[in-house]
């Protein structure tokens, strides 16, 4: 293996945090150089990705031990990059490259902005590449941090008030999380995951008090990231922080954040307590596969009743998030690595479809399912681009939406959850319900003359409430036809994401 | 029973303490109107939880884990220092979030004029 491999992991972490600080030096003298440095950065991060992703599945995964303290295991602070990190570690730096495109004229602009960009891609990475629970508490912070004072960019004061909502929601959560990780070390006195991994079935052989923590632990974990994934009834955060943060941020944000959160949860489960441990605890499993398909339901009936369209986009994500969540708890090789391609695809999809909103505001004016009627005359680029997301969404094949959901299902009738199985229909359908209404309203509702009820220029909020078309760029509209193809095509990809994550169930599972 | 409840108590009082003032902080966090005491509530709900590892650390007839140069290290008994260490980084985390939670009661309290959460609806519905 290279040096350059085997230091890679450590630099896609340090390299965007230290970065975050270079727009801001440089804007006391120049005044627009955030983006460029944004640009560049994110571009190397994703050719770096790329090459640590070639190496880890050529020669297995690659461990950076920070600090050279690798003598005595579990004490030094570990950097993993193996077959499960890989993939989520490049949807992250190819997500935030695209989502560059979009604010170069989209905004929001400023040095500091890119900053916080940039702290926001190094957190992440962090949070997918780390192997240590601790460590991971303080990327998870981080991540908070960063997305805290994004949404608070936005224009209005709306997004103070969400992003502060959001502030002591995550920082609940995230010291729920702190707590679990208290409980693990009482009960092993470790914190890296590998040990941890073998410590805890070792634990939990013994039994007795220990193995009360074990469970506590367990319980504040889970529950720590049913906040930061967004399951339903602790998701309130969600649809406020999506709703009120600028367009181009919440693109990021909603394809990254709760994703890479919902992924470190996974890690937690399979790497950590191992599937052994959730099986043997009563409840556990039943719990995990309850709260994620209540959020199924709830997240799509509430979907359904939205009026403004990021709103609606939203509560989706709550109940997508539930899809996965309850496919971990079920517990088998199929619907784990289902859950995989799911959190991937909807990540990849609500890039997308959040972009699509974004450059319809932008060039349109148009926030709610009404404004949207006849889209798809006016805009045709931006409104097929949304027709293709919203299809994928739904899951009808050939998508990425699809076989996620076509493993689910299958593990779900491994495991004879049949109750999964059904929850994943009527998601289906009620999917198909809110995607309906948009697609109706862009396809086939004569454009009405845009009345808008306050003649323009004396818009409520104070901002320019019809759109401006010059504000389009081709590149906006090529990105988000990018994406609405990628989406597609990796429909096709089912068996290459079963062989690509392979090494790592096998390991977890047999 | 209740003899067992008053053992736990008395060997464990500082596990129920941190979960009381855990207790607290959570209240202070729903129950208060006033946006800056939610922000002290969640505060000091993350101070409980640092409180809970240093609690965690101790070790029966344990020093400061400082080592002086010339010490056997058979022959000393020292509490954990990993919960100190953990706890240093997390108070640094806590401090930046107090920070920006801070920034942003400014900010709402520049637009809206008030930190009361429930004057904060009313003025957010007329709007």
């Amino acid at each position: 293996m290279s040096e350059l491999a085997h230091a890679l992991p450590a630099l896609l972490v340090a390299v965007p945090i230290l970065l975050a600080a270079v727009p801001i030096a440089l804007g006391l003298r120049y005044r627009r150089t955030g983006w460029s440095v944004a640009a560049v950065t994110t571009t190397a991060l994703f050719a770096a990705t790329v090459y640590l992703a070639s190496v880890v599945y050529e020669t297995g995964r690659v461990v950076h031990v920070l600090g050279g303290w690798d003598e005595i295991q579990g004490i030094g602070i570990e950097l993993v990059a193996d077959e499960f990190s890989v993939l989520i570690a490049l949807l992250v730096t190819a997500t935030a490259a695209a989502v560059l495109l979009y604010t170069r004229a989209g905004g929001p602009r400023g040095n500091t902005f890119y900053g916080g960009y940039l702290l926001l891609v190094g957190g992440l990475l962090g949070l997918s590449l780390t192997g240590d629970v601790f460590n991971m508490f303080v990327f998870l912070e981080i991540v908070g941090l960063a997305t805290y004072a994004m949404i608070a960019s936005g224009d209005g004061p709306e997004s103070a008030v969400a992003a502060l909502k959001y502030l002591i929601l995550g920082t609940l959560g995230a010291s729920l999380y702190l707590i679990g990780v208290g409980f693990l070390f009482m009960a092993t006195g470790a914190l890296n995951m590998e040990v941890l991994g073998e410590a805890i079935p070792e634990v939990a052989a013994a039994g007795g008090g220990d193995l009360t923590l074990l469970h506590a632990a367990f319980a504040f974990i889970f529950i720590g990231f049913a906040i930061k994934v967004a399951q339903w009834p602790l998701h309130t955060w969600q649809p406020d922080a999506y709703q009120h943060a600028p367009d181009g941020v919440t693109a990021l944000i909603a394809a990254l954040v709760s994703t890479v959160s919902a992924y470190a949860l996974g890690r937690l489960m399979y790497d950590v307590f191992g599937p052994e441990f959730l099986l043997a605890t009563p409840y556990a499993t039943e719990v995990v596969v309850v709260v994620g398909s209540v959020s199924v339901l709830a997240g799509s009936t509430l979907a359904v009743i939205q009026q403004d369209i990021k709103r609606m986009f939203a509560y989706s994500s709550v109940a997508q998030f539930g899809l996965i969540v309850a496919a971990y708890g079920l517990v088998t090789q199929t619907a784990f690595v289902g859950a995989i391609v799911h959190l991937i695809g909807h990540g990849l999809i609500k890039a997308g479809l959040f972009l699509v909103v974004a450059v319809v505001a932008l060039g349109y004016g148009a926030r709610t399912v009404d404004e949207y009627a006849g889209l798809a005359s006016r805009r045709p680029v931006a409104a097929g681009s949304m027709a293709v997301l919203l299809i994928t969404l739904i899951g009808i094949p050939p998508s990425v939406g699809f076989i996620g959901k076509w493993y689910i299902a299958v593990g779900a009738i491994e495991a004879e959850a049949w109750l999964v199985a059904a929850v994943i229909f009527l998601s289906t359908m009620l999917t198909l319900a809110y995607a309906a209404r948009i697609l109706e309203k862009m396809y086939f509702t004569p454009p009405t003359p845009v009345e808008s009820p306050h003649p323009p220029g004396v818009a409520t909020d104070g901002g320019v409430r019809r759109g401006r078309p010059d504000l389009v760029t081709a590149e906006m509209l090529a990105l988000i036809v990018f994406v609405a193809i990628t989406a597609v095509v990796l429909g096709f990809a089912g068996d290459v994401f079963f062989e690509l994550l392979e090494p790592f169930t096998d390991e977890v599972f047999n | 029973m209740i003899e067992g409840a008053i053992d736990v108590l008395a060997t464990r009082y500082a596990y129920a303490l941190m979960f009381v003032l855990m207790g607290i902080g959570m209240y202070m966090m729903i129950a208060s109107q006033n946006l800056v005491k939610k922000l002290i509530g969640v505060n000091l709900f993350q101070t409980a939880i640092f409180l809970f590892f240093v609690a965690v650390a101790f070790v029966e007839g344990g020093k400061a884990p400082v080592v002086p140069a010339e010490a056997d290290p058979g022959e000393l008994a020292m509490a954990s220092p990993l919960p100190h260490v953990i706890v240093l980084t997390a108070i640094v985390v806590g401090i930046a979030l107090t920070a920006v939670g801070l920034a942003l009661i400014i900010r709402i309290y520049a637009e809206y004029g008030t930190l009361r959460e429930d004057t904060l609806r009313e003025v957010r519905a007329d709007e």
